[in-house]
C-alpha cells in the first residue's frame, strides 16, 4: 500500500518534472503538420536541429542565470543590455590587440561584477529587483553605446581566432556540435548539481520559498542574494560572450528584449515568478522550445507580426497548462 | 418543531480510497450555537467546505430552512445565506475598515462608490456586533487581530446570514477579547442565526455552545446538548481512547542559570525586561496578544533589534539569529505558515535546513542522509506524512507544527524559544508537543514557552511570568499561580503593571 502511493507519487512527480518537454512535443508536432512537405525536411533535418540548438544558447545560458535569480524569487530585466554591453566590450578589447583569453574572461567578469551591484543593491537596501534591474537595465545599455560611440565595434575576423568559431558549426551534417552549445549542456549540468545538491542550491530555494524562515534559520539571507545575482551575471557574461561570437562584431543595440525571451523560457519550463520552485531542466526545454518556435515560424514563411503573436500565445498556453496540472496535482 | 436552519442528512464524501466522510447529519436550529469538533484530519474541514460549496457530497442532502441547498460553489454558498469565517481573516490590509465590510458588494451610484452609504452599512454591521467604536477610516493593518475579526464577522453580516460557520475564531485571540467575541455571537444568535463553532478549545466550546457534535475519521461519533456531556467524555470521543493525561508531568530538575537577560528593551516592546532561565526549567510567558511576548522572544533570537544584555552561558558570540543559533538557541515561529516553514519544499528540506552541515562536504549535499534524517525524525514524532519528500504545505496543521519543532531538535539546541507552540492544532499533537516539552527538560534543555492559552501553561510549566504592555512581572513558580491571578496580571490589574 505505502510503496504503492510512492509509486503513484513518483509518477506524478515526473509527469510535472516532464511538463515543459510536453509543450516543447507540441510546438514540435504543430510544425509537422502545418507545413509543406520539403519545407517540413528542411526543418527536420540534422543541421537546422543543430542551428536551433545554437539559436537556443544564448538564451539558454541567460536562462541558467534567471532560473536561479527566479528560484530565489527575484527578477533580471537587465540581462539583454548586459550581453549587449559584455559583447561590446569582448570586442572592445580583442580590437584594441588584447589576448583572447582576456577577451573572453573580461567581459563574463564584467557582467558578475554588474550582478554583484544588482545584488548588493537589493539585499543591502531592501529594494524590489524588478525596479533595480531595470534602472540597470537603462544603465548598461548606456554604457554598451558610450563604450561602442554608438555604432558596432567592427575587428578584422582574423583576429577573433578560437573566440569566433564558438557559435559555428564545425560539422553541419554530421553530430558534432559547436563549442558554444557544449559549454552550454555543461554549464546546464553545473548549475543543476549547484540548485539540487549543494548547500548553496537549497539555501536559494529556501530564500525563494520563505525568506523569513531562511532566516529564522541562520542562512546568511544578504550574502546569499548578492552572491546568486554575481553568479548570475557570470553566465550572462559569458552569454555577451557568445553573442560576440555569433555577430563577429560587438553590436550595443543587439539583445533587446531578449531578458524577456530568458523569463519565458524559465517560466515555461515550470518556474514560479513567487520564487521556490523552478528547475534548470525545465528551463532548458524552455529556452529550447522558444528557439523551435522562432526557427519553425520563420521556416513557415510567416510574417514577422504573425510569430509575435503565436510565440506570445504560446507563452500564455504553457504556463496556463502548468498551473492547471498543478491544481489537479493539489486536488 | 421549528423550521431547522440548516440539517444535513448522511452527507458522504471520498477523496480516493479515503473516507473523509461518512454519514455524517446533523441538525442546526435558529439561534443555536452547535459546536463542532474533532482533531485535525477527522473531517472538519471537509464538512466545511461542503457546506460552503467548495466541495459537493457524494452521497447525503442538505438543507436549508427545510428547502434542499446543494451550493455548486462558494459564491452560490453565500448568496443562499451560508457565510464562511475562515481561521486565516482574509482581508485586504491596505483598504479601509468599511472598504474592506463592504468589499465586493459596494453601494454605488451611477458606478461611483457611495460613501455616505458604505459607511451606514459598515457601521450598521459592526454596531450589530457591538463594535461600533471602530473606527471607519482606518486602514485594516492599523487593527488589532481581535478588531480585524470583528471586522471579518461584519462583512458576514452584510449579507444576512442564515449560517455562520467560524473556524477556530478564538485562536489568536486573547482571553479579553473572546469574551467580546461570545458576546458578539450571542447578538447572533438573538437575531436567529445558526452558528456552526469549530474549535480546537473544549472549554470554549463548552461555554458558548449548545449543542455538539464530534467528528472522528469521518463519522459523527457523539452528539447531542452541551449541558449532558462532560469534557472527558468530548475528549474520549474525540481520540477513541482515554485522554488521562493533556499534560504529562515528567519529573526534571532544575540546574545553574544558562540563559540571563537584563534590562532587554526593544523599539516598542519588550520594555526593560529582565529574567533567568536554568538548565531543565521550562518557564511560560503568560499575556494578552500584543502584549510583548512574541516581541520578546523574537529580540533574544535576534530577529528583531533591542538594547540590553543577553547573556548565554556559552563561548559563541553574536546577536544575530544565525549566531543564536550557534549558541544553542532555536526559536519556533506562532505564525509557521509565513515564517516558520517553506510550505512548498519538502519536509526533509524544512526539518534540516537549519543545520545541512551533517549531510554535506565542500558544500556538497549527500541528499540520502539527509532524508534518513528526515525520515527517522517522522518516524519519531509520529508526523502524519507520505515520506520524506513530501511537501510540508500539504501536511496538516499538527504535522507542520512537528516539521518545524523537529528543526530545533535536529539542530541540537538547548534553549527553546517555543512561540505558542500548540496554536491551532489538535489536541492528539498538542499533547504529544507537551510530552515532548517535558522530555526535553528531563534531558537538561531550556524552554521559553509564550502562550496565550493559560491552561497548558499550568499544565506544563515550572514557572511562569506574566507580560503587561512590554513589562514582564516576576517569574513564580506554577504553584504560586492560578488562572485568574493571571489574568489579572496580564490586563494589568496588580500593582507592578501599573507602575
Amino acid at each position: 500500500m505505502k510503496s504503492d502511493t510512492s509509486f503513484i507519487s513518483s509518477l506524478s512527480r515526473a509527469f510535472h518534472r516532464l511538463g515543459p518537454f510536453i509543450i516543447l512535443l507540441f510546438v514540435i508536432s504543430f510544425f509537422a503538420f502545418t507545413m509543406e512537405s520539403d519545407v517540413r525536411n528542411g526543418f527536420f533535418s540534422i543541421h537546422n536541429g543543430k542551428l536551433m540548438l545554437t539559436q537556443t544558447v544564448i538564451v539558454a545560458i541567460g536562462a541558467l542565470g534567471m532560473t536561479m535569480i527566479i528560484i530565489s524569487g527575484g527578477i533580471d530585466l537587465s540581462v539583454g543590455s548586459v550581453i549587449a554591453l559584455t559583447s561590446v566590450t569582448g570586442a572592445y578589447l580583442v580590437r584594441e590587440g588584447h589576448s583572447l583569453a582576456v577577451g573572453f574572461f573580461i567581459p563574463i567578469l564584467l557582467g558578475g561584477i554588474i550582478g554583484l551591484l544588482n545584488g548588493s543593491i537589493i539585499a543591502l537596501f531592501k529594494m524590489t529587483p524588478f525596479i533595480v534591474t531595470l534602472g540597470m537595465l537603462g544603465v548598461a545599455r548606456g554604457l554598451a553605446k558610450w563604450r561602442a560611440d554608438n555604432q558596432t565595434v567592427n575587428l578584422p575576423q582574423e583576429q577573433l581566432g578560437p573566440v569566433g568559431t564558438l557559435m559555428s558549426d564545425p560539422d553541419p551534417d554530421g553530430l558534432f556540435l559547436s563549442p558554444g552549445i557544449v559549454i552550454a549542456i555543461e554549464l546546464a549540468i553545473l548549475t543543476a548539481i549547484l540548485l539540487r545538491r549543494t548547500v548553496f542550491g537549497k539555501h536559494i530555494f529556501a530564500i525563494g520559498s520563505n525568506e523569513a524562515t531562511a532566516r529564522l534559520c541562520g542562512i546568511r539571507t544578504v550574502a546569499t542574494i548578492i552572491w546568486i545575482y554575481a553568479l548570475a551575471g557570470l553566465f550572462f557574461g559569458l552569454a555577451g560572450v557568445m553573442q560576440f561570437s555569433r555577430l563577429r562584431q560587438g553590436d550595443p543595440s543587439a539583445a533587446i528584449g531578449i531578458e524577456l525571451d530568458i523569463i519565458a523560457a524559465v517560466v515555461i519550463g515550470g518556474a514560479s515568478l513567487n520564487g521556490g520552485v523552478g528547475s534548470i531542466f525545465g528551463s532548458m526545454i524552455g529556452a529550447l522550445t522558444m528557439a523551435v518556435l522562432r526557427s519553425g515560424s520563420t521556416q513557415s514563411d510567416w510574417p514577422n507580426y504573425m510569430q509575435e503573436i503565436i510565440i506570445g500565445i504560446v507563452i500564455i498556453l504553457a504556463v496556463g497548462l502548468d498551473k492547471w496540472r498543478q491544481g489537479r496535482h493539489a486536488a | 418543531m421549528p423550521v431547522a436552519r440548516l440539517r444535513l442528512h448522511a452527507v458522504t464524501k471520498r477523496f480516493g480510497a479515503t473516507h473523509a466522510l461518512r454519514g455524517v447529519s446533523l441538525t442546526l436550529a435558529p439561534g443555536e450555537v452547535h459546536a463542532i469538533i474533532g482533531e485535525n484530519g477527522a473531517g472538519k474541514s471537509t464538512l466545511m467546505k461542503i457546506l460552503s460549496g467548495a466541495h459537493q457530497p457524494d452521497y447525503g442532502q442538505m438543507f436549508l430552512n427545510e428547502v434542499p441547498f446543494a451550493p455548486r460553489n462558494p459564491i452560490e454558498g453565500r448568496r443562499a445565506g451560508v457565510v464562511m469565517i475562515y481561521q486565516e481573516l482574509n482581508l485586504v490590509p491596505h483598504l479601509t475598515v468599511a472598504d474592506n465590510i463592504l468589499l465586493g458588494s459596494e453601494p454605488s451610484r451611477f458606478g461611483f462608490l457611495d460613501k455616505k452609504q458604505q459607511h451606514t452599512i459598515a457601521r450598521q454591521a459592526l454596531a450589530e456586533l457591538g463594535h461600533e467604536n471602530i473606527p471607519l477610516d482606518a486602514p485594516v493593518s492599523s487593527c488589532s487581530i481581535a478588531g480585524q475579526q470583528m471586522i471579518e464577522i461584519a462583512r458576514a453580516l452584510v449579507h444576512h446570514p442564515q449560517v455562520l460557520i467560524m473556524d477556530e475564531p478564538t485562536s489568536s485571540l486573547t482571553q479579553a477579547d473572546v469574551e467580546k467575541l461570545f458576546i458578539a455571537i450571542d447578538r447572533l444568535k438573538a437575531k436567529g442565526v445558526g452558528i456552526l463553532y469549530i474549535s480546537h478549545f473544549l472549554e470554549e466550546c463548552q461555554r458558548i455552545a449548545s449543542h455538539y457534535t464530534v467528528l472522528r475519521d469521518g463519522e459523527s461519533v457523539a452528539t447531542g446538548k452541551m449541558s449532558e456531556v462532560t469534557l472527558p467524555e468530548i475528549l474520549h470521543a474525540m481520540v477513541g481512547r482515554e485522554l488521562n493525561e493533556i499534560y504529562p508531568r515528567i519529573p526534571h530538575a532544575l540546574g545553574e542559570t544558562i540563559l540571563e537577560i537584563s534590562n532587554l528593551t526593544g523599539i516598542t516592546k519588550p520594555v526593560d525586561v529582565s529574567f533567568r532561565l536554568r538548565k531543565g526549567e521550562i518557564m511560560g510567558i503568560a499575556g494578552l496578544i500584543g502584549a510583548g511576548r512574541t516581541e520578546t522572544l523574537r529580540a533574544i533570537f535576534g530577529l528583531d533589534r533591542c538594547s540590553g544584555v543577553i547573556e548565554v552561558k556559552n563561548h559563541h558570540r553574536g546577536r544575530t539569529p544565525r549566531a543564536r543559533l550557534k549558541q544553542g538557541i532555536g526559536f519556533l515561529s506562532e505564525n509557521r505558515k509565513e515564517e516558520g516553514l517553506m510550505l512548498q519544499q519538502t519536509i526533509a528540506d524544512n526539518l534540516t535546513l537549519s543545520r545541512l552541515a551533517p549531510f554535506s562536504s565542500f558544500g556538497l549535499l549527500r541528499a540520502g542522509q539527509q532524508h534518513a534524517r528526515a525520515s527517522e525524525m517522522i518516524s519519531r514524532f509520529s508526523i502524519k506524512a507520505r515520506d520524506s519528500r513530501q511537501e510540508v504545505g500539504a501536511l496538516s496543521g499538527g504535522n507542520q507544527q512537528k516539521v518545524a519543532f523537529a528543526r530545533l531538535l535536529h539542530h541540537s539546541a538547548d534553549i527553546f524559544l517555543l512561540d505558542e507552540p500548540t496554536r491551532g492544532i489538535d489536541v492528539g499533537s498538542k499533547a504529544e508537543i507537551y510530552s515532548l516539552m517535558g522530555e526535553l527538560a528531563a534531558a537538561g534543555k531550556s524552554i521559553l514557552f509564550s502562550s496565550s492559552y493559560i491552561p497548558e501553561l499550568l499544565g506544563v510549566c515550572d514557572t511562569i511570568a506574566v507580560i503587561c504592555r512590554g513589562r514582564l512581572g516576576p517569574a513564580k513558580p506554577v504553584s504560586d499561580w492560578t488562572e485568574h491571578s493571571i489574568i489579572a496580571a496580564a490586563v494589568g490589574q496588580e500593582d507592578r503593571c501599573l507602575s
